[in-house]
């Protein structure tokens, strides 16, 4: 310090021809005077003052390191800790019981699935065995296919009604003629040349094609008296049974929303 | 001159070497190194005034640092840590402020 005071009036010396300068330097010439006077100790002060400075400097970037790396926590005080760690066990606690509740939601959500998933699969083979019955759905399985010729339309409906009777009886499960589906509301009528079949006119020859078990179905069809005795009465008709591992019935029929009746919600359930 | 050089040096010294801060000097360090800062500003100022004193700055710094974290470590004791520092931060933060006004009037003659 005090070289920096012999220093400063000489430094501000082209200073001191402005008049506002001239009432500090003879003051730090007086200071000048009396330092010189006291010999070693401004010396080893001069020191005591760099040391100073410089510890300030050292502390000062420390502490400005310390505060940058260091987490704000480190430098915390304990009651602040203290709190800090309050809110986070609060925040913790709250946070664990928001899991808990989300894990259950989800449990029940997945378990809700695998239900609905089951449902769902026994809703679908609920349909398709309605389908197949109702006859909105192609069927396919081992079989029978009954031919009858009649060239001279001598085979009338009431023939193709036993016949589909008998078949039915015999355990039929999907059944077609020439191209129409058989349901169950399926008639026979009369017609020149031919009989009419769901508002379709079928001509000769008729073409059973049936689902079920194929020896049981021409069994039935050939007991005596049966289905088969009975065309091959009639003049010039004749019938064919082939037993089929495969047989297709692709006919379909429209499905019809009944007009009056409506499932009833507590019956339907117990059918499954 | 030197005290310059010191406190160049000191900062050097500080960024090179990073020493960890002691634990039990983390909750004075910040408030001692403002307060030395007061001390610092009131060196300046003294110097532009024309009545610095070795024995003063040397004397003050000393004081200052020392009554700043007798006061942080008393506010600790009695349970108010937090708010003495900062009343104490506040007060030399003014000071601090005065000191620079003062320096800037020197300087800049506004």
């Amino acid at each position: 310090m005090r070289r920096r005071f012999d220093v400063m009036p000489s430094m501000p010396e082209g200073d001191r021809r402005r008049p506002d300068r001239d009432r500090r330097s003879p003051e730090g010439d007086r200071r000048e005077r009396p330092s010189r006077a006291r010999g070693p100790l401004p010396r080893r002060s001069q020191l005591l003052v760099g040391l100073l400075c410089a510890t300030l400097g050292f502390a000062l970037a420390v502490q400005v390191h310390t505060t940058r790396s260091t987490p704000s926590l480190a430098a915390a005080r304990p009651e602040d800790l203290v709190s800090i760690l309050d809110d986070l066990t609060a925040r913790g606690d709250r946070l664990r019981a928001e899991a808990d509740s989300l894990t259950a939601t989800r449990d029940r959500l997945t378990a809700g699935g695998q239900e609905s998933t089951a449902a769902l699969d026994e809703a679908r083979q609920r349909a398709d065995t309605l389908g197949i019955l109702a006859g909105t759905v192609p069927a396919t399985g081992a079989g029978i296919v009954l031919t009858i010729t009649d060239p001279q339309a001598s085979v009338r409906s009431d023939v193709l009604l036993d016949t589909m009777e008998e078949l039915r009886d015999a355990g039929a499960e999907a059944m077609s003629v020439s191209g129409v589906r058989v349901v169950t509301s399926t008639y026979f009528l009369d017609r020149d040349g031919g009989v009419e079949v769901d508002g379709r006119l079928l001509r000769p020859p008729y073409v059973f094609l049936v689902i079920g078990d194929p020896r049981t179905l021409a069994a039935a069809l050939d007991i005596p008296g049966g289905v088969l005795d009975t065309v091959r009465r009639r003049p010039g008709a004749s019938a064919a049974v082939e037993q089929q591992p495969q047989v297709d019935v692709t006919a379909l029929r429209a499905l019809v929303t009944p007009r009056y009746a409506r499932p009833a919600a507590a019956e339907s359930g117990s059918i499954g | 001159m030197i005290p310059a050089i010191a406190l160049v040096l000191g900062v050097a010294l500080g960024l090179v070497f990073q020493p960890g801060v002691p634990l039990w000097l983390q909750p004075y360090l910040p408030i001692a190194v403002v307060a030395a800062l007061d001390a610092l500003f009131g060196a300046v100022r003294a110097q532009l005034d024309g009545i610095f004193d070795d024995k003063v700055f040397v004397i003050s710094f000393v004081a200052n640092v020392l009554v700043a974290a007798l006061v942080v470590f008393l506010g600790d004791q009695l349970g108010v840590g937090s708010q003495l520092s900062t009343g104490v931060v506040v007060v030399l933060g003014i000071r601090i402020f005065s000191n620079a006004a003062a320096i800037r009037r020197h300087a800049f003659h506004a």
